[in-house]
């Protein structure tokens, strides 16, 4: 009969909350704030104005932010299709292939991706890519942003595929469906909020990547992130600023997006 | 036994010996039975007494280990689930939470290479027979538990398949409803014509609707017979114990021979009656059916007991009474008859003819 623990009783419990929500969020907002500045410092404030934003369309970097966003969209949306083509196959083999050979390796290869650090992925992938003598450029990011998007596209996928009972399909088969035209038919399509959620996932991995791409990208190929980096070696101009914040609302948009789908696909079952 | 030709049988489907193992653990001893064309069979028996994994292995989600398994004389143990001509309504029903109604129920006829407006005016159609047919566009989700089910039915039922399989298809439904389904079911399964296999654990379900059940326990089948047969001449300690309920009496039998035991009773009494086949001569069980025991006065009657206490049941009375020799015995009487016997009187026990059968372990 204990009465439950009200975690908000605790002694410091609000200071430690707010210290942790304005060390993570502080900055973000900031940089947001400062975008919409009229005047060209950026750490004082002279009125709201939309400038900065015209000039990330129009002003004199315009050109090689619109390459660098060309490219990034076509390379997260190329990588995302392929993760979660891949993504998917790997969770239908390790949801409903049974018992293999090999199992728990296959998830922990999976999975790894996302323990490895970052920064050895990049220097690995450079290294590999010079190794079979491969040109780097945007060919080269896209593959390895396909590499790294998998474990992200997988996780949803497959939390989708687990809770999908497997009799659904003993049903179609028992109506006469061919194992094909069961996953076709009846597991593809209640898989599609996961699916969704995945493609979704990756997608905004890949855009909002900076090491990996900035390894293997190729001399004169940018990506959104590699750009502003450039950008910002040169001294950090209130364009940045409101680039960054919309790159940050694109990000926020579809990881909601994700979220939401993920959830509907949960609460209609 | 050893029918190799395949003759055509009135036999819709032949259990031959199947074994089924996982691993280390036999769920199937080599069962074997035959389901006649039209029959309300029922598989009854405990949890994990295999009756589901036989059914699973009549539909093709479980290979056989050995032994073959076969529909209108062909043995099918090869075919893959989806060129069985049998078609399954599932526990949990697995409607197809994406698709509507008919949809549903027309996904097999699809399957078969039907155009579309034939499979949907048959849909529609068994649709009307388990009286769904206002509900063809809703999807399942919009349909109360016992609507679902007859989706499911419906959804088996549509290509015509020479056997039903049904996997304990009313547990999920509440008391009430249940009691009105399995008549609508019975009267659906004579009106199809179709063979109908089904798994229970409920006795009262199986005895109600089936022509024939197999009782099966440990992954062996304990007896196969009507209803009637399977409560009134149970062949062993088990089927007599799980169906309905009995006393259990450790009694010498001094003689059996044709069907018959010459039994000494504790107390001395001696009676006469029918013994199970495999049932020998020497120690064994009695079972005396509660419902077939009379009480008369003390000193008459074959055995004499106490009573102990007694249970109301409405339209019983149950008499819980201890035997002189120690055994516990369970008397049920209907109310209104007689007096009942107050606690702590003694009486005397007369073995109705029908009550009493000496079993085979």
């Amino acid at each position: 009969m204990a009465k439950p623990v009200d975690l908000r009783r605790f002694t410091g419990f609000r200071a430690i909350t707010w210290l942790c929500l304005f060390v993570l969020y502080a900055p973000l907002v900031i940089v947001a704030i400062y975008s919409f500045n009229d005047s060209t410092s950026i750490t004082r404030w002279g009125g709201f104005s939309l400038k900065w934003y015209v000039d990330v369309f129009t002003g004199p970097e315009a050109p090689k932010f619109r390459d660098a966003a060309i490219n990034s969209f076509t390379i997260a949306i190329g990588a995302a299709v392929c993760a979660t083509l891949i993504a998917t196959a790997a969770a239908v083999a390790m949801n409903r292939a049974g018992r293999f050979r090999g199992k728990t390796a296959s998830l922990a290869l999976i999975n790894l991706p996302l323990m490895v650090p970052e920064i050895v992925t990049a220097v690995a992938s450079l290294v590999f890519f010079i190794t079979i003598g491969f040109k780097t450029g945007l060919l080269t990011i896209f593959i390895a942003h396909i590499v790294f998007c998998i474990p992200f596209a997988y996780l949803p996928i497959s939390a989708r595929m687990q809770s999908v009972p497997d009799t659904y399909e003993q049903a179609a088969m028992d109506l006469y469906a061919t194992p094909w035209e069961a996953f076709r038919l009846v597991l593809l399509p209640l898989m599609v909020p996961g699916i969704l959620s995945g493609f979704l996932l990756a997608f905004i991995i890949s855009l909002d990547d900076f090491l990996i791409t900035n390894f293997v990208k190729g001399a004169g190929v940018e990506t959104l992130p590699t750009a502003i980096f450039g950008s910002v070696k040169q001294g950090i101009k209130p364009n940045i600023m409101a680039i960054s914040t919309l790159l940050l609302g694109v990000s926020v948009v579809f990881v909601t997006l994700s979220w939401i789908i993920g959830r509907a696909g949960q609460s209609k079952r | 036994m050893t029918s190799t030709a395949a003759v055509a049988t009135a036999n819709a489907v032949e259990i031959d010996n199947v074994v089924k193992r996982y691993g280390f653990v036999t769920a199937l001893h080599g069962v074997s039975m035959q389901i006649g064309d039209g029959e309300f069979f029922t598989l009854l028996g405990p949890s994990g007494c295999g009756k589901t994994t036989l059914l699973r292995c009549i539909a093709g989600f479980e290979d056989v280990s050995e032994g073959a398994i076969r529909l209108h004389g062909q043995d099918i143990a090869p075919l893959p689930p989806h060129k069985r001509e049998v078609n399954t309504v599932f526990q949990q029903y697995a409607l197809f939470p994406h698709m509507t109604v008919l949809q549903n129920v027309s996904f097999g006829l699809l399957r078969l290479g039907w155009s579309v407006s034939d499979a949907e005016a048959r849909a529609k159609q068994v649709l009307e027979l388990v009286q769904l047919g206002q509900f063809a566009e809703r999807r399942p989700g919009q349909l109360s538990g016992g609507q679902q089910q007859r989706v499911a039915l419906a959804r088996a039922l549509a290509p015509r398949p020479k056997v039903l399989l049904l996997d304990e298809p009313l547990s999920a439904l509440d008391l009430k409803l249940r009691q009105a389904v399995r008549s609508e079911l019975k009267a659906i399964q004579r009106e199809t014509g179709i063979a109908f296999v089904f798994v229970t654990h409920d006795q009262e379900e199986a005895l109600t609707m089936s022509d024939r059940i197999a009782v099966m326990s440990a992954g062996h089948v304990q007896q196969i017979g009507t209803p009637r047969e399977i409560y009134e001449a149970p062949s062993n300690r088990f089927v007599a114990d799980f169906i309905g309920e009995t006393n259990l009496l450790d009694v010498t039998a001094n003689r059996v021979s044709d069907g018959i035991a010459e039994i000494l009773l504790p107390g001395g009494a001696r009676l006469s009656c029918p013994a199970a086949l495999g049932a020998r001569a020497g120690q064994g069980h009695l079972s005396l059916r509660p419902e077939r025991l009379g009480i008369a006065a003390p000193g008459q009657g074959q055995l004499q007991a106490t009573v102990e206490d007694h249970v109301y049941l409405g339209t019983d009375t149950q008499l819980h009474t201890r035997l002189g020799s120690g055994e516990a015995l369970v008397v049920r009487l209907q109310n209104g008859a007689a007096a009942i016997p107050e606690r702590g009187a003694r009486l005397g026990l007369e073995i109705e003819a029908g009550a009493a059968r000496l079993l085979s372990d």
